[in-house]
Order: structure tokens, then sequence, then C-alpha cells
């Protein structure tokens, strides 16, 4: 930066018939390209270690669950010889496929015995058509004692009746491919059958009704953070100087808390034998027999959340409502307008892009909460990244956990395109 | 509103009074649940509500004994020093990796900016249970689950964004005209890093690395699925706490986080007026 002299640019070089150069005879254009090119590989130098770590620490990671929400190679990758000879096979002729793949399966089923692969294709089966795991499972006991003649289609069926169903080798064949929507129509309640995607029967549906609380939940988290954060802001911003930084104490201690060190507080208050209860009891407001349930259900996830999201909801309000002249107001009573006309048409319209950006912050922030609903959300409280939680460490069905991964992630996105338009990422700020 | 004026009706008054009330009643919503906790953790029995004693204040009611648990119990023991061998890497790595990109990313020039911030800011905005679970995955394929460099590093992740926005928003009121006074002075880039521009930036960079800090320190989601017994920090084991055994230590321990808290909160309000001051601008 410091080797050219750009102070000769203002000459306009385009307009001068002859050619400027630097005192080293090198066209100025030239120079100046240089001197931009070199500023900007600095600027890129700068980020590179940065943005590589963020590469390989944390997209890589989100890039490997994309593609393990879609990602299928068990069935190929344990019974190679079988799906060969499926990829001839017609589901729809009614009947079981010929000896030739009963041999194939066979041979296929002898390898992945030896290396025990065969009770995990069984459990990823199982996620499809219930039935798979033990199927597998039962025939991968009795096949190491099998010799290579006896494996006729007669044998098979004796084995399990499975395996003489059109049923059982069309869900073979259907996931044959080694990329499968099947985990996302799963996430969706659908599911894969010969006549094409229809939806699980009704008492098997479970996520179209969690997404759709997970939904729910949080916008009456968001709604009811406006609901308070929208009064205190008001406050904080009319309040002078001095008393509204005391008062922004209260709201930026919680805002610094430990999240579980509120999540416990709250479990501490809102026990049957906690302190709300207790001082309700003892007011005698609640009879001793009649305390309230207010933990383990949707009522103290919604509170506790209310309580751990509202320093979100309060801070953009208030950085927008500090920005708001008193004279507007001032100016509208002055024209006769009531307290109220002078709010609601001077006052409140300004503060919209406060409550856009508050309300969607709050909203991307719960819709992806997992600690506090498991904490105090019981089994009707909580949300979608419960599943996904439970799914990775209990079930072990990664695929489905990716799948409903993938989709909460493009809600979030798609919101957080709507956040960056109203409020922009260089304008986030903290505390 | 600020302040009633002489000429107020009736009405006005009971409003402003009544509007003052709302809000006190919020505030007390805001601040009761943290403040509750601080009595509770003297509790002599082990149980999470008042007790008569307590109510009547009478000594016998309060004890030390949740402290003493905390403090001699391993398990807690081991939870905090794990918790205190993770952040500070974690906030180190981010830290400088932070302030070198944030510093690249406010020069006139950048390719691609705004695609590149977007990345950089990621770990922020995507939900922790979504980078819980693909950090699971990846890390599972790489050999880093369960392992210390595999938490640190993912803690070091997830507190990257807030370093690169403390530091851009410091770096917005800074006068860059101070950088080429040094260079034409015949400072080399190293030295006016150091000796010109370092300085005026400390405020913002320090207050990135206590978000980046704080973001370790509180973390459990990523820490839960990465880290294996051996790395068991302190939110760790007050979530299995909560969920399993509830013991009142976990009380003590609260409120032993608030006060880390309180001080985290006022060093940055320090820093936030000396940033001003710097500035130019009258602290507010």
């Amino acid at each position: 930066m410091n080797t050219q002299n750009p102070a000769s640019t203002d000459t306009g070089p385009d307009e001068n018939p002859q050619v400027l150069t630097t005192r080293d005879g090198i066209p100025l254009k030239v120079s100046l390209a240089r001197a931009l090119r070199r500023e900007k590989l600095r600027a890129l130098a700068l980020i590179a270690p940065l943005l590589l770590f963020v590469l390989i620490t944390f997209a890589a990671p989100i890039a490997d669950m994309l593609f393990r929400s879609v990602e299928n190679g068990i069935v190929s990758e344990t019974l190679p010889k079988t799906v060969e000879v499926l990829a001839t096979w017609d589901p729809e002729s009614g009947e079981i496929p010929d000896q030739a793949a009963f041999t194939a399966l066979y041979e296929d089923l002898k390898v992945a015995v030896e290396e025990k692969t065969h009770t995990r294709l069984g459990s990823r089966l199982n996620y499809e058509a219930s039935g798979m795991s033990s199927l597998f499972r039962k025939t991968g006991r009795r096949i190491g004692r099998m010799e290579p003649a006896e494996a006729t289609v007669e044998r098979f069926i004796d084995i399990d009746k499975d395996w003489g169903t059109v049923e059982t080798w069309a869900v073979l064949k259907r996931y044959s491919p080694t990329i499968t929507p099947g985990y996302f129509l799963n996430a969706a309640d659908m599911q894969l059958t010969a006549e094409g995607v229809e939806m699980k029967p009704e008492n098997e549906r479970i996520y179209l009704y969690l997404f759709w609380r997970t939904l729910f939940l949080s916008l009456t988290i968001t709604f009811s953070c406006l609901l308070l954060g929208y009064p205190v802001a008001f406050l904080l911003a009319a309040l002078p100087a001095r008393s509204a930084n005391l008062l922004m104490i209260l709201v930026l201690l919680p805002f610094w808390t430990s999240l579980l060190v509120r999540t416990s507080a709250w479990k501490v208050l809102l026990q049957q034998q906690g302190v709300i209860n207790d001082f309700l009891v003892w007011t005698g407001l609640v009879s001793d027999a009649g305390r309230l349930v207010m933990i383990n259900n949707q009522t103290g996830t919604i509170i506790a959340m209310t309580h751990i999201l509202l320093p979100f909801m309060i801070l953009p309000l208030y950085s927008v409502m500090k920005t708001i002249s008193p004279s507007y107001v001032r100016a509208a009573k002055s024209l006769g307008a009531t307290d109220w006309t002078a709010f609601w048409r001077g006052y409140f319209p300004q503060t919209v892009p406060g409550i856009g950006a508050g309300a969607i912050l709050v909203f991307i922030l719960a819709i992806g909460y997992y600690i506090t609903p498991e904490l105090v959300g019981g089994t009707d409280g909580i949300f979608i990244s419960n599943r996904i939680a439970y799914h990775i460490s209990t079930s072990l069905n990664w695929g489905l956990a990716a799948a409903l991964g993938v989709i909460l992630l493009l809600a979030v996105m798609l919101l957080f395109y709507v956040y960056d338009k109203i409020v922009g990422i260089d304008n986030v700020k903290l505390g | 509103m600020s302040a009633l004026p002489a000429y107020a009706s009736t009405g006005q008054r009971i409003w402003h009074y009544s509007f003052r009330t709302i809000c006190g009643l919020i505030f007390f919503f805001l601040i009761f649940p943290i403040l509750v906790i601080l009595p509770l953790s003297f509790n002599a029995e082990n149980f999470f509500t008042f007790t008569k004693e307590m109510l009547a204040f009478d000594p016998a009611g309060y004890s030390f004994k949740h402290y003493e648990d905390f403090f001699t119990n391993p398990d807690w023991q081991q939870a905090m020093r794990n918790s205190f061998a993770i952040a500070p890497v974690a906030t180190l790595l981010a830290t400088s990796f932070g302030t070198l990109a944030a510093i690249g990313l406010s020069q006139q020039h950048v390719p691609y900016r705004s695609a590149i911030m977007a990345i950089l800011i990621s770990p922020m905005i995507v939900p922790l249970i979504i980078s819980a679970a693909g950090m699971y995955f990846f890390y599972s394929r790489i050999g880093l689950q369960g392992t210390y460099v595999g938490v640190v590093l993912a803690h070091a992740a997830l507190g990257t964004p807030f370093v690169i926005i403390t530091v851009t928003a410091t770096l917005v009121g800074f006068d860059r005209s101070l950088v080429r006074a040094a260079a034409s002075l015949g400072a080399n880039p190293v030295t006016t890093f150091f000796k010109v521009q370092m300085p005026l930036i400390i405020p913002g960079v320090v207050s990135g690395a206590l978000f980046a800090f704080i973001t370790s320190f509180d973390e459990v989601v990523v820490v839960l699925f990465l880290g294996s017994a051996g790395q068991k920090t302190l939110p760790w084991q007050m979530f299995t706490g909560l969920r399993e055994q509830i013991s009142p230590t976990i009380l003590a321990v609260a409120s032993l986080m608030v006060a880390i808290s309180v001080v985290l909160l006022t060093v940055l309000e320090l820093l936030r007026r000396r940033s001003e001051r710097l500035r130019g601008l009258s602290p507010s």
C-alpha cells in the first residue's frame, strides 16, 4: 500500500492521450490494479486461517449431516450380489424372485455373517418395515450351518416365512440405491411403498405433530417475550440514562447467567414442593392437596424459555426505541392527539423494525432449543431437537436424526435470511 | 413518560403508576429466579424450598454444607477442572483466529465479503443441537469424538462469531489514517499492528474473548455429544444432576456461576466505557 503513490489519479488518465506512469515506468493503471490486488490478497490472507478453521470444524460436520440424511450405501454394500439380481425383478409381478436371488442372498449373507454386518442391515431396514431386524438376525443364525446346495427357496421360507412374501423383497429392492429419500419421508411421517409415496397410518404419525408443536410453542414463547419485553424496553428508553443503565443490569444479569443456572432455578421454583407452590399454599390461594402442576409439561417449557429468551427481545427493542426522537409524540399531542393515539399512530409504527428483529431472533433461538425443554418439558413440552438427540444417542437412527436436523436447519436459515433483510448480520449487537 | 408533569390528569396519573408497577413486576420476573437460588443454596436441609427455620432467620436453618460438598466431591471437582481446561484453550483459539479475520474483514476491498461473513457467523446461528449432531457424526469419522481436542475445536468454532462481531464493531470506529501515519514514519506492518492498532482495539478483543469464554464455559449440548466421561464439564454435570439425582449441591454451583457472571458483566461494562472514551465519545 505504501509503495505506490496514487496522488495523480484525479488528472483522469482516460482523457489524457499520453499514458501516465509511476516513477519506475509502469503505467499508473497497472500499478493501481496491482496495489488493489495486493490489498485484496492481504485481506484474504488474514481471513484464511479462520475460514479454514471454521470450514473444517464446523462446515464439514454440517455437510456430513446433509450427506447422512440421504446416504444409504448399506444395502448395496452388505448384499451386493442380491441387489444385482433384484435389479431385473419386478415387484409388480406379484411373485417372489426366483432361485437366483436366493442363491445370491445366501452368498452375501455368508460373508455378512462372518463380518457381523447383517444385524446392522437388519436394524437399518427395520426403520422402513418392522420385522426386518428379527428376520435378518434369525436368518443369520441359521445361515452359518447351511451348505450352498441347501440354499433353496423352500429352505429360506422354512427359516422365516417372510422370505416368501413379495413385500420383504420389495423393501430390499426399494432401498438398494445408495441415495434414499427414506429418512426425509420418515421425518414427514410418510413412507415409500410399492404404490409410491404415501402417508403413514394414523397411529404411527409423530413428526408432523412434533414439528407443529415446536412451531406453536416457539410462537407462544415469542409472543410472551414481546408482551413482557415491550413495556420494559419502552421504560428503559424513556428513563434518563443513569437510571436506565441501572435497570439495564436487571436485564443483562439474566442474559449473562448460565442457561443451566436459570433452568435449575425454574426447576426449584415450579416444582410441586417448590417455592411458588409453597407460597400459594401459605397464602391460602391453593390447598395443600391441590398444588399446581407447572413443571414437566408445556407450561414449564413456556415459562422457563420466556424467561431465558426475554433479554434477546428487550435488547433489540431497546436499541430501536432509543433512536426514536420524543418530538414525534410531542408533536402528535400538540396537534390534539390523545395519549393513546399519539402512542399508537406516532410511536408504535416506528418500533416495528425492533419488534421484527427481536421476534425473529427469539423465534430462531426458541425453535432449536434442547436443554430447557429436556429438563422442564416432560413429555408434552419437548421440541423437535429433543427427538433429534433421542435418535442420535438412544435409538441410533442417525439417518433420521440427520433428516430431522436438515429440515430444522432449513427453517432456521430461511428465518435468518429474513432477519438479515430486516436487520443485517453486521448490525447484530451483543450486550 | 419519564417524569409526570404537574398538569397530568388523574387518568394519566393512574396509568403512569400502573405502568411502572407492571414494569416492576416484569423486572421481578427477570431477576427473581436468579436471586432465589442464592439463599436456597445455604439451606441446611436437602430441600429445594425455604424451610421454617430459614424463614425465621434461625442460623440453624443455614449452612455451607452444599458448598462443602461441591469442593470435596471428586465428581464436581473433576468437572470443574475439565471446564477450566477446555474453556481457556478454546477462547485462545477463537480469539486469535477471530481477531485476525476481523481485521481482514474490515479492510476496504475484500472479495466475497458477505459470503465469507455468512460462513464465519454461521456457528452462532445454526441451532446447537444441529451443530452437535453434525459434529458428532463428522468427528466420529475422523476419530475426534470423545477426545479433549475434539471438544476444544468445537467450542472454539462456536466462540469465533462473537469475537468477529465485537472486534469488527470496534474497528468501525478505528481511524485508518493512524496506520498510514505509522507506516509513513517507518514502522513495518507488524510493529504497526502491535504498537498502534492493537492498543486501540484491545477492548473489543477482550470482550470478544469473554464472550468466547462464556460460550465454552456454559456450553452443554455439544460437549454432551462430543465428549466422553473424561471431558465432563460443570454444565454437563449440572445437566445430569438435574435430570437424574437432583441434589442441592447444584444450587451451590449455580450460585458460584452467578458470581462469575457478575464479575464478567462488570468487566465488560468497564471495557465498553473505556472503548467509548478512547473513541472520544462521552460514556453514557
